[in-house]
């Protein structure tokens, strides 16, 4: 297939520049996080994120170039992957940190987890392409999106990974609100949702339970999963206005803080760069958002309307709840902060779905 | 262009929702923002003040390990503070100076201080220096009182293990040891970290859940000198449950004393539950040396003991039975008719078989036997006889029946099974045929034959009781602190033989007259206080372990192993006692008073003070109390 040159003219550099410098703000601090006070150098983790940045680069050029209608026939066989995978992890997953999430392969490990998120917006955004039928979807009309994010959420829930298992939820019912549902069929939802958290709190594990319990009093376990909250706090609030400086964040430097290069990594960035560089880094995620949404208001079609949807969805989502966490404004899960912290699957997963941005973005005009 | 039919306009509503979302974005985000104001720049100074030094110091105090009591309530393990001196060099300005005092002021040599401080190096940032485990009170009075003198200089209580008398059941008991590396990983889920204690071996080690508290901790703020200022949080530590054991503190005593100076083991059950009353495996260890945390060259000094004090002999020394083999014979020959009781065999101090020649141990004969005097005077002839009349695979039928070559279950580590031989066996692990040639050998206990002091315990008991073989236990149950009982144990049967009439009333009449009678071989374990039921053996060391034999030790290490087994009441059986002595020679003479003194303080003790026994009643109600509810 030619590539259109009016494809070329409608590129949508805002999003990719965007993201790149969310990228460049994430080799940074993945640096300062894994930088050695004892053997004055940084582990080869920030070089190893900015080879997958790269892969995640070309990922994000296919996922661009590929015509997004192709999705209806993708979408399903993606899903099927992506069950076995889980599926996978399940039975013969390698463990780390106390859960089983990675599948070796060869010269690195999958998390299919990550990419779950996705999959979850290609299956939905494929099922709710036709038009939303008058006062929108009731709950009966949707049970297949149901059924395709069940198997998903519950397999990641048991890894465990009650993060992820949280955004594929959230990003569900974000896009058949978004896909039109029915009030009625909403406020049902919602009260189910009510009468499901006692179950769901009886299926959590233990130190789930209790960073539940800290969050809510902090006293409780100040030694264990209060700790880290308040380490964070710290951290966080120590950075002032103007922060520490590059490599001076010293509750991340004496260890203080745990998964510094992964899901707390914005406690290490707020230490080191202070309020203002949150205010920049939270600025340029705000700007994603937006640019994001407006693709969704241009989009040529409601299947490309709600798969940009749904890529702001996952973003979004992540990243209120990571910076919440990190805060202390909501009990600790581990969801990472999209392109910024630590991990391959997660690099790549973020780069394709601004590639799908991109793509819907730069099609708006074509017919 | 590819055209799909499904293609569809957006549909209005799409940009009314998007218009939408872009308006909750903003306020999220504004939300947000305000979030990191009120940390950053609205509360900023505090925390600021906080992550100075990090200032917030986690003081973990581990939960006081659950004590151990014998089966009348005596106490046998408890804990006791103790204290550890640390030291935190990013407290001080100038730490070598501040240790340089801290040594004048102990009167210790600086240079020792100094090196524990400069050969700590991979030591992360504030983490303190262990200067002292356990370190005396005139320590603790100085360190406290010159506080001022020596920033970053603390202590630290932490309770310590502590068994009352030194290596007394140490093997059973087993020891404490720090978490390692690999048993953290596996441990993590549970609780533990770094340098907590856990149980390596023996009671310590099974019953960790029940003994171990929770650790409680505080979350400390310290100025820059590492002095506390407040306490943020704190979590109380929780002190882990009690176990009371059927363990008899005083017969274990007993045992013990007796032991003193030997290689060997001596095992104590209650032959009507299988409960352990003593167990004792010589030379034993010191699990205080392991609660204070062994030194690499105690440990290897451990190791390394020709004796092996840390095998438990109990469980894991596979002697041949010798002559109390005979005991299981008996009881195969009647049950099996090979014999009568009144069968008459001859012996002429030695018998011929094939081209062997097997010798009695009293070289002019015994004359003409039948099964009690076979016993009594233990005639190595007619038990040859016997066993060629059984054939190796009855005799193994029995044996194991009664306990023998297989693990008996107890719930200690690494227990070794013995070995029973039968043909099958032989097949299997030699590819060979059994030759008749060489049961005679098996009949008196010698040969491929193996079994445990424990194992011995456990046969006795089932002789004694009518033929109910016990899985051995020693918890009777685990207390919480306010005594509610969380678990309670009781006797399992591994299984319960019924044997022909007669059978065991005549095996019990020969082994009461073992001792009883002026021709027994066990006349040593005589008492004026209760008629003991036994059997000597003795077991020839045919193996020498190990080649590298020091030519002053080899009289020793070829001496024969004396065993004597045995039960008491002779007429209504209460306690079993195996005793081992290794290279102790005869065991009428080495092993059979041994065995009498721990009979003898069982009996002492039960007019002591009423036994455990007794007391369950009010255990029970405390335990049924909520089932009251539904009565009636």
């Amino acid at each position: 297939m030619p590539i259109d040159r009016r494809l070329i003219s409608h590129f949508d550099w805002t999003l990719l520049a965007l993201a790149f410098a969310l990228v460049c703000l994430g080799a940074l601090t993945i640096y300062s996080a894994t930088y050695s006070v004892t053997e004055h150098r940084a582990s080869g983790l920030a070089m190893k994120q900015f080879y997958w940045f790269l892969f995640g680069v070309s990922a994000m050029v296919v996922a661009a170039t590929l015509d997004y209608h192709h999705i209806d026939n993708v979408a399903y066989p993606m899903y099927g992957l992506t069950l076995v995978l889980l599926t996978v992890v399940y039975f013969t997953g390698h463990s780390g940190g106390g859960s089983q999430r990675w599948i070796h392969l060869g010269f690195f490990t999958l998390q299919p987890s990550e990419v779950a998120k996705l999959t979850i917006v290609l299956a939905l955004t494929k099922f709710l392409q036709y038009d939303e039928p008058p006062g929108g979807y009731s709950l009966r009309e949707l049970w297949v999106p149901f059924l395709l994010v069940g198997p998903l959420a519950v397999l990641t829930l048991i890894q465990p990974d009650l993060g992820t298992a949280i955004i594929l939820v959230v990003v569900f019912f974000s896009l058949i609100l978004m896909g039109g549902l029915r009030v009625r069929s909403f406020l049902y939802l919602a009260a189910a949702g009510v009468a499901f958290m006692p179950i769901a709190y009886h299926f959590l594990k233990p130190y789930q339970r209790n960073r539940i319990w800290t969050f809510l009093n902090p006293d409780l376990d100040p030694l264990g999963a209060g700790y880290h909250v308040i380490q964070s706090k710290i951290a966080v609030g120590s950075g002032r206005l103007f922060g520490k400086g590059f490599l001076n964040g010293t509750q991340n430097r004496l260890d203080f803080l745990p998964a510094q290069h992964t899901d707390f990594i914005f406690a290490v960035f707020a230490e080191e760069w202070g309020f203002i560089g949150c205010l920049i880094l939270l600025a340029l995620y705000f700007a994603l958002m937006i640019a994001g949404l407006r693709v969704v208001a241009r989009a040529k079609d409601r299947i490309g309307a709600l798969l940009a949807f749904g890529v702001v969805a996952i973003f979004f989502w992540q990243v209120v709840i990571n910076v919440a966490m990190v805060t202390g404004l909501m009990p600790v899960v581990g969801i990472p902060l999209p392109l910024l912290s630590y991990g391959g699957s997660s690099m790549v997963t973020m780069m394709v779905a601004v590639g799908l941005l991109i793509n819907v973005s730069m099609r708006r005009f074509t017919f | 262009m590819i055209t799909l039919g499904s293609q569809k306009e957006v549909p209005p509503e799409f940009r009314r929702r998007t218009q939408l979302l872009v308006g909750l974005v903003c306020v999220i985000f504004l939300f947000l923002f305000g979030r990191l104001l009120y940390l950053q720049v609205i509360d900023g100074e505090r925390y600021t003040y906080l992550s100075e030094n990090n200032r917030i110091r986690l003081k973990k105090v581990p939960g006081t390990r659950g004590m151990v009591f014998d089966r009348r309530g005596q106490l046998m393990v408890d804990s006791r503070p103790s204290f550890d001196l640390l030291f935190v060099p990013e407290d001080t300005r100038e730490p070598e100076q501040t240790l340089r005092r801290l040594a004048r002021y102990l009167g210790r040599p600086e240079e020792e201080l100094l090196k524990t401080f400069r050969d700590d190096k991979y030591r992360a940032p504030f983490d303190e220096i262990a200067l002292g485990k356990d370190v005396d009170w005139r320590t603790v009075v100085t360190v406290e009182s010159h506080q001022l003198d020596l920033p970053g200089v603390s202590l630290r209580t932490r309770p310590r293990r502590n068994y009352l008398e030194s290596g007394m059941a140490a093997h059973l008991m087993g020891y404490l040891g720090e978490i390692g590396p690999r048993q953290l990983k596996t441990q993590k889920a549970n609780g533990y970290t770094m340098g907590d204690e856990i149980g390596q071996a023996g009671l310590e080690r099974r019953w960790e859940e029940f003994l171990r508290g929770q650790s409680g901790g505080q979350q400390v703020e310290v100025d820059a000198l590492g002095r506390r200022v407040r306490v943020l949080h704190e979590v109380e530590d929780v002190p882990g449950s009690n176990v009371v054991l059927t363990l008899d503190r005083d017969v274990q005593h007993a045992a013990q004393e007796a032991m003193q100076g030997k290689d060997g083991a001596i095992v104590a059950l209650d032959v009507r539950t299988g409960a352990v009353l003593a167990m004792v495996s010589a030379p034993a260890f010191d699990p205080n040396v392991f609660a204070r945390g062994v030194t690499g060259e105690e440990w290897r000094g451990y190791m390394n003991d020709r004796a092996h004090p840390m095998n438990n002999r109990a469980i894991q020394g596979q002697y041949p039975p010798g002559s109390t083999f005979k005991i299981v014979l008996s009881v195969a020959a009647l049950e099996e008719g090979a014999i009568q009781p009144d069968t008459h065999l001859g012996c002429a101090g030695s018998m011929a078989f094939g081209n062997r020649v097997f010798r009695d141990w009293k070289k002019e004969g015994h004359g003409s036997v039948d099964l009690h005097r076979g016993i009594v005077q233990s005639c190595d002839v007619y038990f040859y006889q016997v066993g060629n009349k059984l054939g190796v695979d009855k005799i193994a039928k029995w044996a194991r029946a009664l306990g023998l070559g297989e693990k008996t279950g107890i719930d200690l580590d690494d227990e070794k099974p013995g070995l029973i031989p039968d043909s099958e066996w032989k097949l299997r692990r030699f590819k060979q045929p059994w030759f008749p040639g060489e049961t005679p050998s098996i009949a008196i206990g010698q040969g491929y034959v193996t079994v445990t002091p424990l194992q011995m315990a456990t046969m006795m008991s089932a002789v004694a009781n009518g033929g109910t073989v016990y899985k051995p236990w020693f918890v009777r149950r685990v207390e919480s602190l306010d005594g509610t009982v969380v678990r309670e144990y009781g006797p399992e049967q591994v299984r319960s033989l019924t044997f022909k009439e007669g059978t065991l009333d005549n095996v019990r009449t020969a082994l009461a007259d073992v001792v009883a009678s002026p021709e027994g071989t066990g006349g040593a374990a005589r008492s004026q206080v209760v008629k003991i039921a036994g059997k000597t053996g003795t077991a020839q060391v045919t193996e020498m372990k190990g080649a590298t034999v020091k030519s002053e030790n080899l009289a020793y290490l070829v001496r024969d192993h004396a065993w004597f087994v045995s039960y008491a009441p002779a007429d209504n059986p209460e306690i079993a006692v195996a005793v081992i002595v290794e290279h102790g020679g005869h065991g009428g003479s080495a092993a059979a008073p041994l065995a009498k003194k721990v009979i003898e303080t069982y009996l002492e003790t039960k007019s002591d003070k009423p036994p455990d026994e007794k007391q369950p009643p009010a255990n029970k109600q405390l335990a049924r109390a909520p089932g009251d509810d539904r009565a009636d």
